[in-house]
């Protein structure tokens, strides 16, 4: 087709863009950025490095390549016992829940232009929290008698409604990132009141059950735990990515956006569902595993070079850091295993306090 | 309001086709009416300069034309059909727009910018596709700067980085272009640069072009057209030299002005009085 008409300048023999070379099949074509290909091939070395050496360290020590033989099939019974059964679910877990809540940081950070926009930080996460703190604490029987689907329903509804009443609060004839923000820290605040208000007037079992969900753990998770987040990946990280082709110009701000024949309202809450969904669904599944949503993306985004945080690394890397930090959890201090959501956090902290030193600075400047 | 003025629409130069019409449209932000009963139409093949004091609507209209603000009352035709009621997608593909002072977000380099343009001719498997390359090289070849290809856009100087949104729009294929002060942020050289660059796109690539320009003397340089606006109507619109006038500029604008012709393109040149006509 010709964009302008012949009597434009002659184009140069080649026609090609600076830094955007591409691989065309049929009618199949993409920009190839072989750094992206590369981060992601080492994001799924360390990643499965992480997982082998998570799997064979505990009280039975199995070597990675024992895990890795018993995994195709091999071992003996008690090894087989002890992965398939103990640690497997367990480290599988922490890869899909890491994985979902880089995904839906990427996809929240991207929607808000803003690093700081992570469902963790704006109150998602706390939802999932508080809905999923007052059925352990207020639902009495009904916890043992919704079985392991109570707590992942309460969360998934709970992180649903705090985000659309976090959009709702937050819009203005469109959302503006920082605005997003501002309001979604204040109703994290209200949420995070609510849980301890609910801790306060628990009793001291319920409270400790809490407690310990509270700090996102990986500890005792089973193959129960796996199915539903490996269902929702399986539905929402596709969606995703189909839906990823909108994001690098949502990012341009809306009335651009519109320009480009984005259908800016629609396109933007079904990125939201999605996001809200990947993290409330983790949150069910392990706890608020702190940071992992806000730190992967941004990682990725630094590793590939690119202008915002890009959803497939981010996945990867999302996965890998949670199964590292519960590797460290569970081995660097003795016969004490830490929840894995303390790792995170001590990892995560000081990425926060630059970053928020970082935004400072340039706010200022 | 004026009382002076019709604000019937203008009369179509011959057979020539509209090719976007305002048609009695009602704007404004909530409870505010910024626009009333408003009519306007571009014409294929000119370059229309919206003109007028601050917050007289000229922005509100521009954003009405490009289908980014629905009108509470009458109607935006695009090509003769609804523009509200056109997919967003089609509508791209026809009319680009480039709203005032537009932000990228850090780091993204000026090749990703602009083709970013092509959004409306791709989909989630065909994100670079041959002719979505081509369009790209032309637009920056186009405005001249296919060498900062790989430069991120917060890096550029403003002259640059309007250069690197115009291209954007450019890329996009569309022969209607819609410019919200396009000039806004820079200095006299690169607001001639800019200008230049649309009447080019204009001479040689026969885009249609409707901008919203401060500078009347610029304003009355480059377009064929002439719409002046205060509080929301239109006052005059017509080719420069009709609607520079003493008289227009007192009645739009409160200026006291002496107009002379423009000693290097024969347009209208506003001088304003301000003090002066006291002092001497």
């Amino acid at each position: 087709m010709a964009v302008l008409d012949k009597s434009s300048p002659p184009r140069p023999a080649a026609a090609r863009v600076a830094g955007r070379p591409a691989v065309r099949i049929g009618p199949f074509s993409v920009v190839w950025r072989p750094r992206t290909v590369l981060v992601l091939g080492i994001g799924l070395a360390v990643l499965v490095l992480a997982m082998a050496l998570n799997i064979g360290r505990g009280d039975f020590p199995i070597s990675v390549g024992e895990v890795l033989s018993v995994l195709a099939g091999g071992g003996d019974a008690g090894q087989r016992f002890i992965v398939m059964d103990l640690r497997l679910p367990r480290s599988l877990t922490g890869l899909l829940v890491g994985a979902a809540l880089a995904v839906a940081g990427a996809i929240t950070q991207s929607i808000a232009r803003n690093p700081l926009a992570s469902p963790d930080m704006i109150g998602f996460t706390a939802g999932a929290s508080a809905a999923a703190v007052a059925v352990i604490v207020l639902g009495g029987g009904a916890v043992e008698f919704l079985g392991a689907a109570g707590l992942p329903v309460a969360a998934l509804v709970g992180g649903l409604l705090s985000a659309f009443a976090i959009y709702g609060l937050a819009w203005r004839r469109g959302v503006h990132g920082f605005r997003l923000v501002l309001v979604g820290i204040g109703v994290n605040v209200t949420l995070t009141a609510v849980v301890h208000w609910l801790l306060v007037v628990a009793g001291i079992t319920e409270a400790a059950r809490a407690y310990v969900w509270l700090n996102g753990s990986l500890n005792g998770r089973g193959w129960d735990h796996v199915v539903p987040v490996a269902i929702a990946l399986a539905v929402l990280v596709p969606a995703a990515l189909l839906l990823a082709h909108v994001l690098g110009g949502l990012q341009f701000g809306d009335d651009t956006a519109r320009g480009l024949g984005i259908p800016v309202d629609r396109s933007r809450t079904a990125l939201l569902v999605v996001a809200v969904g990947l993290a409330s669904v983790a949150t069910a599944s392990a706890g608020p595993i702190a940071f992992v949503a806000l730190v992967a993306p941004q990682i990725s985004q630094r590793l590939v070079g690119s202008a915002r945080p890009p959803i497939a690394v981010s996945l990867v890397v999302g996965a890998a850091l949670t199964v590292v930090a519960d590797l460290i959890a569970r081995t660097a201090f003795g016969a004490t295993e830490l929840p894995v959501g303390i790792v995170t956090a001590v990892l995560g902290a000081p990425y926060l306090l630059f970053l928020i030193a970082r935004y400072g600075r340039e706010a200022r400047g | 309001m004026t009382q002076l003025h019709d604000p019937s629409p203008p009369a179509v130069q011959g057979d020539a086709t509209v090719r976007l019409r305002a048609d009695q449209v009602r704007l404004g932000y909530g409870d505010r009416t910024v626009v009333d009963g408003l009519d306007l139409d571009v014409v294929a093949g000119t370059i229309t300069a919206v003109i007028g004091p601050n917050g007289c609507g000229k922005s509100t209209l521009l954003r009405a034309l490009g289908r980014l603000l629905k009108p509470s009352g009458g109607q935006v035709l695009l090509d003769g059909k609804r523009i509200d009621r056109t997919p967003t997608r089609e509508v791209a593909k026809v009319l680009g727009l480039l709203p005032q002072a537009p932000s990228a977000p850090e780091g993204l380099t000026v090749a990703d910018l602009v083709a970013r343009g092509r959004h409306p001719h791709q989909a989630w498997y065909r994100q670079w596709s041959a002719d979505d390359e081509d369009a790209v090289a032309q637009a920056l070849e186009w405005t001249g700067i296919a060498d900062l290809a790989e430069r991120p856009v917060d890096e550029l100087s403003g002259g640059q980085r309007q250069r690197a949104w115009i291209s954007m729009a450019l890329a996009q294929g569309t022969d209607l272009l819609l410019l919200d002060e396009p000039t806004t942020f820079l200095d006299l050289a690169h607001q001639v640069d800019v200008l230049e660059l649309v009447r080019r796109l204009h001479a040689e690539a026969g885009r249609t072009v409707v901008m919203v320009l401060h500078d009347l003397n610029l304003a009355a340089r480059y377009a064929d057209r002439l719409v002046a606006m205060r509080d929301g109507q239109v006052v005059a619109s017509g080719g420069p030299a009709e609607v520079i006038t003493e008289a227009l500029l007192e009645e739009v604008f409160g200026l006291a002005a002496r107009v002379i012709s423009d000693p290097v393109a024969g347009t209208p040149l506003v001088v304003p009085i301000g003090g002066h006509a006291r002092s001497t």
